[in-house]
């Protein structure tokens, strides 16, 4: 077990064929992710060999899905493009699409989420501007390093992709059930609590650590979501303490308005349910490492 | 990026929102010429992106030219709670105010959707207005998808108990405010007052708009709205070469990759000076995945021409980035600035871990530079840099 992908996961990559997207399903398959097509209209029919790998290319992803029972799409798509390509992948309701693209426009973003809602929420948005999930040893969805660790029962949550590879490293001797970046842009498909809820049930994982940031109030939403629902142990990290009011810091939903959005307010927060917030990404992994060991 | 007011009241008029005339003038002269095209009276308004500018003698009414040119002079280069004033808008005066109202458009983050904000109580902070009398906000979600129809427009009148006698009008606005949000890719629009005038029209008086920086691959005209006049001169020189990177008033230079992990960083290093004379990070660098050479020296050239850089930290976590072309890069970037006879004397504490760590270390080993000592972790790494800045 683990949470939203697993060995059964067979990936499509949409986007596939361009730089990033061929990088990237090379580095997913040797990681063992089960990939199955690309998506490209304008080269449907022909395939991709990658280290030995036939990779076939498909002109929508309604027919890969037809052709290959594919349920999970990975999305390298410029930002200009990356609408469209959301919405066909809600359209042949694919079961969790990973957004990898950075830069995508706001209104872009909330239209194909409310696009999905719309839709009946059959399609599981993870992203945009995220790293993707990674569940060791049996898939990777993204591009998150496969080496830095090994399965394992700690489960990570974050919104950003260096704070996971580093937390990752950090217990890389305990391992992972899974880790999911989930991005840092305004409006992204799956939250803090989303993947919380996930872990909560899932058999596999004995303990969360939740990596949040400035911006918004989605920390404080998932400390109030763990004090009623999370019975597992959850160990926190915040980033952004100095960052100035005002200030877009790299995510474009990285920014403290007024008084709203402060990683203070988020660590207060999340010490009021109960998680223990650490003051560096290595104290954090010791607070995790104390609370493993009993 | 927020936006001045000419610039809100622009947008607004492209977009078919009633606003009065208006042009922006930068001298006092100017304002002369800019008042009599209006008739020989105007609205003398500072141009800042801070509340408050009425209070502080930034809004005057000229009754001549003259008058105007007298106003702008004292206007222009008045400091309104710290930001100086640039530009100054020559506005219509307005016809007799009635009413003041509030309307806007903005992103709704918790919701993930869009939101409308309405009120008949505008002319003050909505915030205030919010807190004092809640039952007078009315707040209404809107559809990505769907939008602001003249159906819904007339719902947030409803919601929002607008006099029957300007319902249309007040919709018609918000139809066209909603125009403006969408056309321009807006994070937030603003009309404060919208105000109803004694010949029964209203019209939008000031505003607010902050667009989304993220949509200007198909907004072009977008960058022509920046503010150089205001911008960090090290921010500026830092946006012309494609870094993301902003100012901050410490003294420990930081260079990272990944947003998360360079907000991390600073954190770290407030930390860690605390118990080095409090000193603090210097500025945000985020150089993103696959740092070449040749953006670690664009990196490293805007943060040692800070002069309040006392000594710089280089937080890398190869993810995909391997460490040994993050360590090739910054010998390669002191090369760089070497043979631009730039002279660096400042201190480089260097963490590298993850993907080809050990190639990386050893690359920065055996380059020996005087001024770059390895720390090999993130905490230890940042009390170093923090020690040396202290130091200087």
């Amino acid at each position: 077990m683990a949470i939203f992908l697993d060995k059964d996961s067979k990936v499509i990559v949409q986007g596939m064929t361009g730089a990033t997207g061929m990088k990237h399903t090379k580095l997913m398959l040797a990681d063992g992710t089960n990939i199955v097509g690309g998506v490209n209209p304008r080269k449907a029919g022909t395939s991709v060999d990658i280290d030995g790998n036939e990779i076939p290319v498909f002109g929508t992803v309604a027919e890969a899905i037809e052709k290959t029972g594919a349920n999970v799409s990975v999305l390298f798509v410029p930002p200009a493009f990356a609408k469209a390509a959301v919405v066909e992948a809600i359209d042949a309701e694919i079961p969790l699409a990973v957004v990898i693209t950075e830069g995508i426009a706001v209104h872009d973003s909330a239209a194909f989420y409310a696009y999905a809602v719309s839709k009946g929420n059959k399609t599981r948005i993870i992203g945009p501007n995220c790293p993707g999930l990674i569940t060791p040893g049996q898939s990777n969805a993204g591009i998150i390093p496969g080496d830095i660790t090994k399965p394992g029962r700690i489960g990570l949550v974050s919104k950003s992709g260096t704070l996971t590879y580093q937390m990752m490293y950090e217990l890389r001797d305990i391992g992972f059930s899974s880790a999911v970046g989930i991005g840092g842009d305004p409006v992204i498909g799956t939250t803090h609590i989303d993947a919380l809820a996930a872990f909560e049930a899932d058999p596999d994982t004995d303990l969360i650590v939740m990596i949040g940031e400035i911006g918004g109030d989605a920390e404080e939403r998932a400390a109030a979501f763990i004090k009623e629902n999370v019975t597992k142990p959850v160990v926190g990290y915040v980033a952004g303490f100095t960052a100035p009011e005002g200030k877009t810091m790299g995510h474009a939903g990285a920014i403290v308005s007024g008084s709203s959005g402060t990683a203070a307010a988020k660590k207060e927060a999340l010490e009021a349910a109960g998680v223990k917030v650490g003051k560096t990404p290595t104290e954090t992994a010791k607070l995790a490492r104390e609370i493993l060991a009993g | 990026m927020d936006l001045f007011e000419y610039q809100a009241r622009d947008l607004f008029a492209k977009h078919d929102v009633p606003v009065l005339a208006g042009e922006v003038i930068d001298t006092p002269e100017a304002a002369r010429a800019a008042t009599e095209r209006l008739g020989g009276k105007s609205v003398v308004k500072a141009q800042v992106k801070v509340g408050g500018r009425g209070k502080a003698g930034g809004v005057k009414l000229a009754a001549t030219a003259d008058e105007a040119v007298e106003h702008a002079t004292n206007i222009l280069g008045m400091d309104i709670k710290g930001h100086t004033v640039h530009k100054v808008m020559i506005a219509e005066t307005a016809p007799e105010i009635v009413e003041e109202y509030y309307v806007s458009f903005l992103l709704d983050r918790a919701n993930r959707t869009f939101l409308s904000i309405a009120s008949v109580e505008g002319g003050m902070e909505i915030e205030e207005v919010a807190e004092t009398r809640p039952e007078a906000v009315a707040k209404t979600p809107i559809d990505a998808n769907e939008g602001v129809t003249p159906a819904k427009a007339r719902e947030i009148v409803e919601a929002a108990n607008f006099p029957a006698e300007v319902a249309d009008k007040v919709a018609d606005v918000l139809v066209t405010l909603w125009k403006t949000f969408v056309e321009e890719d807006a994070l937030l629009v603003e009309v404060n007052p919208l105000a109803k005038v004694a010949s029964g029209d209203v019209i939008a008086l000031d505003g607010k708009v902050s667009l989304d920086e993220n949509a200007e691959f198909r907004q072009p005209e977008h960058e022509a709205l920046q503010d150089k006049d205001s911008a960090n001169p090290l921010e500026a020189a830092a946006k012309a070469k494609n870094l993301n990177y902003v100012k901050l008033d410490g003294e420990v230079g930081i260079i990272g990759n990944g947003a998360g992990l360079v907000m991390s960083t600073l954190d770290v290093v407030a930390y860690a000076g605390e118990a080095h004379g409090g000193v603090k990070p210097a500025n945000f660098l985020d150089i993103g995945g696959g740092a070449s050479a040749a953006v670690m020296a664009n990196g490293l050239e805007i943060i040692l021409g800070d002069p309040d850089v006392k000594s710089v930290f280089v937080n890398v976590f190869g993810g995909i980035t391997a460490c040994d072309e993050v360590a090739n890069g910054i010998v390669q970037a002191l090369q760089l600035l070497a043979d631009k006879g730039e002279e660096v004397t400042k201190p480089l504490v260097v963490r590298l871990d993850g993907n080809n760590a050990e190639l990386g270390r050893k690359i920065l080993s055996d380059a020996n530079h005087p001024l770059v000592q390895r720390v090999d972790t993130m905490d230890g790494a940042a009390d170093k840099a923090a020690e040396l800045a202290a130091a200087k």
